[in-house]
């Protein structure tokens, strides 16, 4: 039951923020993530924020991915 | 930095990428030569333990298990937080929704999972006990708030990942004075059941693919005994398909080098230090506690229940229920599969007497279990 789901935060609003998941909007504790921005992606389990989401390091695995594994490179 | 907007910003964490086909059938292709590397010089199969319930169901459902070559057998571990409640622990669940002014909240996966005396949550609702589903533990506050003259009771069954949304909504009760609110906690912790399993001089452990959101909340640094004392090779996996063979590789990788370290392959996820917010309320209301697994035992300073100054929440000293172990379902392996002695066609209940929809242990219960798993999509 650890699932967690990424979100990106549209909105702050004391202590919590609302937070779009690919097209539907919930709302979500900040408690465990006081430093999250409106714009910041956000890993999500049962209505908590529990990590801010590196976009940049997303990209990168991507990328590495890609290199590693890309046959029509 | 891409510019907000773009379309490759938006759609970056649920990147098609992450499920494309020709990249998984490279690393599949990968997997095959580093697999014959390791058994060809070792003659043996090699062991991959998946300790994350959340691994078990993405390696089943994307069908990547009947892909795997032969010499590669992965383990399910103890990581399915109902699977591993023993139950013990269950029964005091079941004995605290039977009392007459509480409502008993919990998250759906432990509906189904049977006590002693064969009933589960889902027919004491029918025999009229009051069970409220909740998807957060905030929920349950907000039924506490606006319920005063009920008993709310949260059913704290979870990991690392879970005990610190329990923490913070204990907190938020204490700061709004709510007297209706208690939480049994059951809480289980990553690192001591992955010493246990290493203490069987029988384990036949090869690698960790480490649970990726437990990660999240506390770090790198709590693996590093399995490396440095064990000897065994661990590495931190997010979710998505091809994380998981990315995942399986690295740790292969390691196996032909002959080395053992930890590494984060979710590093998007999962930073060095985890979440040092979430692990200062873990410490502030919980305190580590000798805990019961299921078919285990009891293993100490492997769970968390409440520090002295937030007793006061604790909803076993609050009812009085008194904990009494209580034995296995008869026949059921769930024990043996949790620590990867056993995988589910073992069970000779498995399929026959045992199903999803009639299930005697909770490993066929809970989505995440590893029978359930194996029911549903095939070994």
């Amino acid at each position: 039951m650890c699932l967690a789901v990424p979100g990106k935060i549209t909105a702050l609003e004391k202590g919590n923020a609302e937070v779009d998941f690919s097209g539907v909007k919930r709302s979500v504790s900040l408690d465990l993530v006081p430093s999250a921005k409106k714009g910041d992606y956000v890993l999500v389990h049962a209505g908590f924020a529990i990590q801010l989401l590196d976009s940049e390091d997303a990209r990168e695995t991507l990328k590495l991915f890609k290199e590693i594994y890309d046959r029509s490179r | 930095m891409t510019a907000p907007g773009n379309p490759a910003e938006k759609y970056r964490f649920n990147s098609p990428m992450w499920r494309d086909k020709g990249l998984a059938a490279r690393a599949l292709e990968e997997m095959r030569a580093l697999t014959a590397q390791v058994s060809g010089r070792t003659g043996k199969t090699v062991n991959i333990m998946e300790v994350c319930g959340t691994h078990t169901m993405a390696i089943a459902s994307s069908g990547m298990r009947r892909l795997f070559p032969p010499g590669l057998k992965m383990l399910s571990g103890p990581g399915c937080p109902v699977c591993v409640t023993s139950q013990g622990d269950i029964d005091s669940v079941l004995a605290l929704a039977a009392l007459p002014d509480v409502t008993l909240a919990t998250f759906g996966d432990m509906l189904k999972v049977k006590g002693s005396n064969g009933l589960d949550l889902n027919s004491m609702r029918e025999k009229g006990a009051d069970i409220l589903v909740v998807y957060s533990p905030l929920d349950a506050l907000a039924f506490a708030r606006s319920n005063p003259l009920r008993e709310v009771v949260f059913a704290g069954v979870g990991f690392e990942t879970t005990a610190p949304l329990i923490a913070a909504s204990v907190l938020r009760a204490r700061k709004e004075k709510l007297k209706n609110f208690s939480v049994i906690a059951f809480f289980k912790l990553v690192p001591p059941a992955l010493k246990l399993l290493l203490s069987d001089p029988k384990n036949n452990i090869s690698g960790f693919l480490l649970p990726g959101h437990v990660s999240a909340i506390i770090g790198v640094e709590p693996y590093r005994f399995v490396a440095r004392v064990h000897k065994v090779p661990c590495v931190i996996t997010g979710f998505e398909p091809l994380d998981i063979l990315a995942g399986i590789n690295m740790l292969l990788r390691q196996l032909a080098r002959g080395r053992a370290e930890v590494e984060d392959e979710y590093y998007r996820a999962v930073k060095k230090a985890g979440n040092p917010t979430a692990l200062k309320l873990i410490a502030k209301v919980f305190n580590p506690v000798e805990a019961s697994w299921r078919a285990i035992g009891r293993v100490k300073r492997s769970g968390l229940g409440f520090s002295p100054e937030f007793a006061g929440f604790d909803a076993a000293r609050r009812f009085k229920i008194a904990y009494r172990e209580a034995p296995e379902p008869r026949g059921c392996l769930c024990g043996a599969i949790l620590m990867g002695r056993s995988q589910p066609p073992d069970c000779r209940l498995f399929a026959k007497a045992c199903t999803p929809s009639s299930a005697v242990g909770p490993c066929m219960v809970s989505s995440e279990g590893a029978c359930a798993a194996w029911f549903k999509y095939g070994g």
